[in-house]
């Protein structure tokens, strides 16, 4: 099998007296979903700032494909083709999509106008009109502001830009957790596509049936270390609920 | 401004554009309102005053009065698009109109390097206050509010410390005749100034990155810290370009009173934020033109002028745009209400 594409060996993080992570390992492979799970106080937001450069490890390695690396920062993250869709979206209500695909990351205008910052609005309404038709997402005005977008359109333009900067990996804390039923779906179908297009996906939910409906594989978190590690066509919400409520010991190791 | 030209062939048909050209978006905002507004406070005016309300001599005027009020709109307009505040304007422009007065008087004389060092003096003194305000809210993480209060406060205590209370009154004679009263093709020199400021302002806030940068640390400023901008360095060149702004107003105040004006403007602040806000500048953050702020400033100085033309009691003008200001921010807080519902 090669190399896994992201991989955490042995992460510690305490924060005073609470060891928030007592050795958890974590896997990603190329092509995959794979759902974090794990009980309220598991670690799992800890391990996923850590794993996009948004917290520091107290002990402990990560891998990209193989070669270990420092992800110091956000932006050592995102060098790395690691993205994060916050559960928050962090959107600019106030601008409109493409202004928020590129926050950050401004196409200039050629020539001179551009050195003085000027923006090439065209040329980023128009690769986020692509981006957008890549992932099969239709917004009712591609030039409305975000806030006059429905709870689902605004998940999936903070799923795009993701999909948008990510070559390696995007985690998504809970993308589905103020939505209904439709546009979950929707959510749902944007991540299994943006899979099919190349990048992993790590899945951070509480809602299990969803978990086994959308990931391949699932990783259990408990009491900071990994406990478990599911096919998901093979697991039922039995073996998540017991993973994350008495494992202790790992499973399944690969 | 075009949003859609010949488009090669293999982009999809996108028959709604991605992005709004300037014109669309003061289309759809207030803008035409605030300008249907101004219009019709035009119109009354001149229905009640015909022969003393519109005429060439008193647009000259009214377009006199507005020019300082515009340039520290300008700077205003940027403050409030990232949620925040400038109050310290008044009394920053008082203390740079002193620095400014005493730096040409100490050189004496009453040529053009005078005139351009009082001009550099007045920017700089201007840009300390700004950069002060923009250190103290963005990194020390002061309320807007009460950092720029308490900097109004403190820049007008320096300009009274640094003129015992008195006014400078022996300002460069030339200054006064040229960019204070002079004319180019019959336009004062202030209101070139004023517009000059106001357009480069406009096309910085509406086509670079700077600009897109004020509307997203305005509408989500962890968002912006969150894809690694940094937020707090733009927030404090927002400030410093805010107190800069009110550095030039300070000089082209000078200009036109040819004194210092100690007392005089301690109701700035509050007309360039109603001025800002009438225009359609959200005070939350994130929303606002520049289009707008520039009507919005003919709209106290309208109401002022044609008070003086009627013989209104000039202070009515401050009563109306009381509740202008009152009633802008409510219609502001009911479309942001209605808009956050999904």
């Amino acid at each position: 099998m090669s190399e896994p594409l992201l991989e955490a060996r042995g992460i510690e993080r305490s924060f005073g007296q609470v060891h928030a992570l007592r050795g958890a390992d974590f896997t990603v492979n190329k092509g995959e979903i794979v759902a974090l799970v794990g009980d309220n106080g598991a670690g799992k937001s800890t391990l996923v700032k850590i794993l996009s450069g948004a917290d520091q490890p107290d002990a402990g390695q990560i891998f990209v494909e193989g070669q270990p690396v420092q992800l110091g920062s956000p932006h050592a993250a995102r060098d790395l083709g690691i993205e994060t869709v916050y559960q928050d979206l962090a959107l600019a209500a106030d601008l409109d999509p493409a202004a928020n695909l590129f926050l950050g990351r401004e196409v200039f205008r050629p020539g001179l106008l551009g050195r003085l910052g000027f923006l090439d609005k065209r040329a980023m309404a128009r690769d986020t009109v692509e981006e957008m038709s890549r992932l099969g997402v239709r917004l009712k005005d591609a030039a409305a502001p975000v806030a006059a977008l429905s709870g689902g359109q605004r998940q999936s333009v903070a799923v795009a830009r993701a999909a948008m900067w990510a070559r390696r990996v995007i985690f998504m804390d809970e993308p589905t957790a103020a939505l209904g039923v439709v546009q979950t779906e929707q959510v749902l179908q944007l991540v299994r596509r943006v899979r099919d297009e190349g990048t992993a996906v790590v899945l951070i939910s509480h809602n299990m049936p969803q978990v086994l409906e959308v990931a391949d594989r699932v990783e259990v978190l408990r009491l900071g270390a990994r406990v478990a590690r599911f096919t998901a066509a093979d697991a039922t919400v039995e073996d998540l609920v017991g993973a994350m409520t008495s494992g202790t010991t790992e499973e399944h190791a690969a | 401004m075009t949003t859609v030209d010949s488009r090669p062939a293999d982009q999809s048909p996108a028959p709604v554009p991605a992005w709004r050209s300037v014109g669309d978006r003061i289309r759809r905002g207030e803008t035409v309102r605030i300008f249907g507004a101004l219009v019709i406070l035009c119109a009354v005016f001149s229905i009640l005053s015909p022969h003393a309300f519109p005429t060439s001599a008193n647009i000259v005027n009214i377009a006199s009065d507005a020019s300082v009020l515009l340039v520290l709109a300008v700077g205003a307009t940027y403050v409030i698009l990232t949620a925040g505040i400038d109050l310290s304007v008044s009394g920053v422009l008082v203390f740079a109109g002193v620095v400014s007065a005493k730096v040409m008087v100490a050189l004496g004389g009453q040529s053009v390097g005078v005139l351009l060092l009082g001009l550099v003096a007045g920017l700089v003194a201007g840009l300390v206050w700004g950069l002060i305000n923009g250190v103290l809210v963005a990194k020390a993480r002061i309320p807007a509010l009460i950092v720029t209060l308490g900097t109004l406060g403190a820049s007008q205590g320096v300009a009274l410390l640094l003129t015992n209370g008195v006014d400078v009154r022996d300002v460069p004679f030339n200054l006064v005749l040229s960019v204070g009263s002079g004319k180019v093709a019959g336009v004062p020199w202030l209101v070139v100034i004023a517009l000059a400021v106001a357009i480069v302002g406009g096309v910085v806030l509406s086509q670079t990155r700077f600009g897109r940068y004020t509307y997203a640390a305005g509408s989500n400023a962890e968002a912006l810290r969150r894809t690694g901008v940094a937020s707090a360095r733009h927030l404090i060149k927002v400030y410093a370009v805010a107190g800069t702004l009110a550095g030039l107003a300070g000089y082209l105040s000078l200009a036109r009173f040819a004194t210092t004006t100690l007392g005089g403007h301690a109701t700035d602040n509050l007309s360039t934020i109603a001025a800002v806000v009438i225009g359609g500048t959200s005070l939350f953050g994130g929303r606002g033109t520049m289009i707008g702020t520039v009507i919005g400033v003919f709209i106290p100085t309208v109401l002022q002028n044609g008070f003086v033309v009627l013989g209104v009691q000039a202070f009515w003008q401050q009563v109306a745009v009381g509740v202008v200001l009152i009633a802008a921010v409510y219609l502001d807080q009911m479309r942001r209400a209605a808009r956050e519902r999904p």
